[in-house]
Formats: structure tokens, sequence, C-alpha cells
């Protein structure tokens, strides 16, 4: 494509797209997420300390498997919760209409939402990395937070897949919530199914296929920012591409499909 | 226009009820009994696969919170016998459950060899210590110290010097390692002595802080608490005892 179509028609989309970017941004802001998230950080923290108190060995060990196990699903809850909430009310109040009829490409509004709360993510990881980094060793917390971006970037493209499918805060929160659990089990359940000693038959083999097949289509996230990492053996950084590759194929797909759903909505 | 109103604005029954209703769920949670984890409460785990379902991927933190949960049915206030009433069986098998959780941890090492072999039940002293052995197996290097404490116990608590022996030599052959202190793999000889428990215990403690064998500090006074109450305990038995 000639350089001057190219800057006539992708510079205006990349325009748009952090146009939405940085709205997103400044609107979650507005709606105090720093202060939630700053609340619960400093809960976990204060939660970790009385757990130090109770336990009569291995106490910094205790602490840390605490407060990461704490920070990890209070950001993913917080976080999910963040991007459903302010996307359904942007669907309620016809914010999205209205933007829409101003010429803004589907894909480029969602994009652009995607990237506001990826840098959200960002945000959200730095803080919690805080406490942990003051209590483990600095190299392994910088690779627990990396696979931990690349968890809520994961969530983030779920929840507006749910939020785009559903436009109901009820539903798309739960949706989340069971494909964070099943993502993060889903190897748990695979050992189950295959370790069985029932006897062993049709409706086994059954089970143990099944588990096989949602394993296939899950992002394997209890691999993703491990505790034991903070505290036992430390990271393999080969592990990091791994991540990385899975989690740009499982975003552009979740994007992909809220793209496929908008793109058929009539407003 | 203010984006509240004034407290005025809200009925008065209702200004009334709220803090009424406060106070009230106060006193009904003041006069109920205070929660307490009841050793003949203890049931068996579940499996270990459904405890891994359950962790949602982060086991060593579940085992942390499992571990805590144990740590609640210990000697309630005004029982004499201490663990008397637990299932050592279930007992057993959650510290199993845990450990294999979380294989980098020793506590319910700790918790096997130091709190729950007090109960004054042989059957069940060796059902903790063969715990502690079968742990000891499974990683030697790293867990010679809970085995050193069962072998003072064995000796000690259930009169078996055998038993106290084979645990003794057991670090001896299976913790043949540099990480190893060199005085723990030669326990065999100083409990062939004719120590008291109270003199085997100060001198295996003293070991282990002087290598840097221990360091948490929650630990260290755990232990130096135990010791404690064992040379009250040896104090109060000699006095009676003259």
């Amino acid at each position: 494509m000639p350089k001057s179509i190219a800057n006539q028609v992708l510079t205006p989309f990349f325009a748009r797209t952090l146009v939405i970017a940085r709205y997103t941004l400044i609107e979650t802001w507005r709606n105090r997420f720093g202060l939630l998230l700053a609340g619960m950080v400093i809960a976990a923290v204060l939660a970790s300390f009385f757990v130090r108190q109770q336990t009569i060995t291995e106490s910094s060990r205790s602490q840390v498997a605490f407060l990461a196990a704490t920070l990890r699903a209070g950001s993913v809850f917080i976080v999910a919760i963040t991007v459903i909430q302010g996307s359904v009310r942007e669907f309620h109040d016809k914010v999205l209409e209205l933007m829409l009829s101003l010429d803004l490409p589907r894909s480029s509004y969602l994009a652009g939402k995607f990237i506001g709360y990826a840098c959200l993510s960002v945000a959200c990881t730095a803080v919690v990395s805080l406490p942990l980094a003051m209590l483990a060793d600095l190299h392994n917390v910088l690779l627990w937070a990396y696979t931990h971006l690349l968890e809520l970037w994961i969530v983030t493209a779920f929840a507006m897949l749910c939020v785009t499918t559903f436009s109901q805060v009820a539903s798309a929160a739960a949706l989340v919530l069971a494909f964070y659990v099943l993502a993060r089990s889903i190897t748990a359940v695979q050992l189950m199914s295959q370790s069985t000693i029932a006897a062993s038959g049709p409706a086994t083999d059954s089970a143990a296929f099944l588990a096989d097949a949602i394993a296939l289509v899950l992002p394997r996230m209890d691999a993703f920012t491990q505790t034991a990492w903070l505290i036992d053996a430390p990271v393999n950084p080969m592990t990091m591409p791994g991540a990385t590759l899975q989690t740009a194929i499982y975003v552009t797909l979740l994007l992909g499909a809220a793209m496929f759903d908008l793109h058929r909505r009539n407003f | 226009m203010a984006r509240q109103r004034s407290i005025r604005s809200v009925p008065m029954w209702l200004r009334w009820l709220l803090p009424a209703m406060m106070l009230g769920q106060i006193a009904f949670r003041t006069m109920e009994p205070a929660p307490a984890a009841l050793a003949a409460q203890l049931a068996p785990p579940p499996a270990i696969n459904s405890l891994r379902l359950a962790a949602l991927g982060e086991p060593v933190g579940f085992a942390l919170l499992l571990t805590l949960n144990l740590q609640a049915f210990d000697t309630q206030p005004g029982i004499s016998i201490p663990f008397s009433q637990l299932d050592y069986v279930n007992l057993v098998q959650w510290l199993d459950a845990i450990s294999t959780l979380d294989p980098a941890t020793s506590y319910p090492l700790l918790l096997a060899s130091q709190v729950y072999s007090q109960v004054p039940d042989e059957a069940k002293q060796r059902a903790v210590l063969d715990f502690v052995y079968r742990e000891f197996l499974e990683d030697p290097v790293f867990r010679w110290r809970w085995l050193a404490h069962a072998s003072i116990i064995a000796k000690h608590r259930l009169g078996d010097p055998r038993l106290a022996l084979r645990y003794a030599r057991a670090i001896a052959d299976d913790a043949d390692d540099a990480r190893v202190p060199s005085w723990a793999r030669q326990m065999h000889i100083f409990l062939l002595e004719d120590l008291e428990e109270t003199e085997a215990a100060r001198i295996l403690l003293g070991g282990l802080l002087t290598s840097g064998t221990v360091t948490d500090e929650h630990e260290v006074r755990f232990l130096m608490e135990r010791l404690k109450a064992m040379e009250s305990a040896d104090i109060s038995s000699k006095a009676s005892n003259p």
C-alpha cells in the first residue's frame, strides 16, 4: 500500500484508537480505581502480617505465599469488575452508539478500550508487585509480575467479550469468574479424570475426553504467576516465551470474537 | 447543587434504627460462645486430587491455609490431656496431604515432631514419628533435623532406644551430604549416652542454632519455649521426687 494511502487510512485509525484508550484510562481513574486497588493491597499486606504471626515456622515463606496468592486473586477481580462495569455502562448510557454515529470504526473502539484496560493492568501489576518486591527476590518478582500482567490481559479480553455478548454485569461477571476458575483448575481436572481408580468404562472415558477437549480451548493459567517462583526454586526464564505466545494467541482470539459480536450488533 | 442531601432529610426513625440494630448485632454476637475447633471434629481430608482442584492453581497458598486450619485443633483451654481426642489417623492424613500439596514445606514435619508428638499415647506418638520418618526419606538432606527431633522423642518419650537408633542411623546413612552437619550424622553416638531428654534436646537445639540450620525467628522462639517447658517439667518432677 502506498505510503500516502497508508497514512490516510491507518493514522486516523490509530489516532482514534489511542483517544479511546486515553479516555478509558481517565474514566477508570475518576471511578476511584486507584483507591480501590490501594485499599486491596493494604488489606492484603496487613492480613499477611497476621498470617505471619500465626505460623511457628517458615514465617517469611508463609507471608510471601499468602500475599502473592491474595494479591493475584484480588487484582484479577478488581480489573475484571472494572472492565465489565465500565463497558456495560457505556452500552446502557448509549455512549457507544454516540461514538459509532461519529464514524468511529467498531474495531477501533474495541481496540482502544482494550489498550486502555491493558495499560490499567500494567499499573495494577506494578502496584501489587511492590510489597512482594520487598519480601522476595526482585528477579523472581519481576518474572512473577510479567506473567501476572499476561494473566490480567487475558482476563480483560475475556471480560470484554462477555460484555459485548451479554451487556449485563451479573452475566458477564459470572462468566468471567467461571472462566478464571476453570482455567486455573483445568490441569487438576485432567489429572483427576486420568487417574481415576473407579471402574473404567464409557462414562469415565467420556469424562476424560471432555476434560481434555476443554483444556485445549483454555489457557493453562495455573502455569502463570506461580507462588512457588517467589519462595522456592527460582523461575526458569525460558517459561516466559511460552506464556507470552499463549497470551498473544488467546487475547487475539478473544478480541476477534468480541469484534465479531460487535460488528453483528444492531444499534 | 450538592451531591448529597443533609442527614436531616433522613427520617428520624431510620436514624435511630441503624445504630440500634448495629448495637443489637454486636450484643447478639457477644452472647454467642467463642468459636473453638473441637478435636473430635477433625474429619479425614478429601482426596489429594480434590485438594489440588480446590487450590485453583495455588497449591502453596492453599497448603498454608490448610496448615493454619489444622493448627487450630490444638489443646483446648481446660483440657489437661493434649490431643487425646484427636483422631491421629486423620491427622497424619492431613499432614500427608499438606506435604503433597507443597513438597517444599517443612511445616507438617515441625507440627508432627514438636507439637502432635506431645500426646501421652504411644500408638499416636508412633504414628506421627512414622510420618516424620517417611517424609525424611523423601528428602533426607533437608529434612534430617525433624528426624533428629523424632529420635529424641523415641528414646525419651516412647522409651524405645532401638527406634531412636534406627532414626539416628537413617540420618547417618541417608543424609550423607556436606550440607548436613557432621554432628547430626553422629547423633547415634550421643543418643547412646545416658543423657536426659532435656539435655539431649538442648544439645540438638544448640547444634541447630550454631550451624545456622534454624534461622526463622518464630521457629527459634517456639523451640526455646518448648525447651523451657521441658526444663520446668524436669524441675517440678525432681522437686516432687527428691
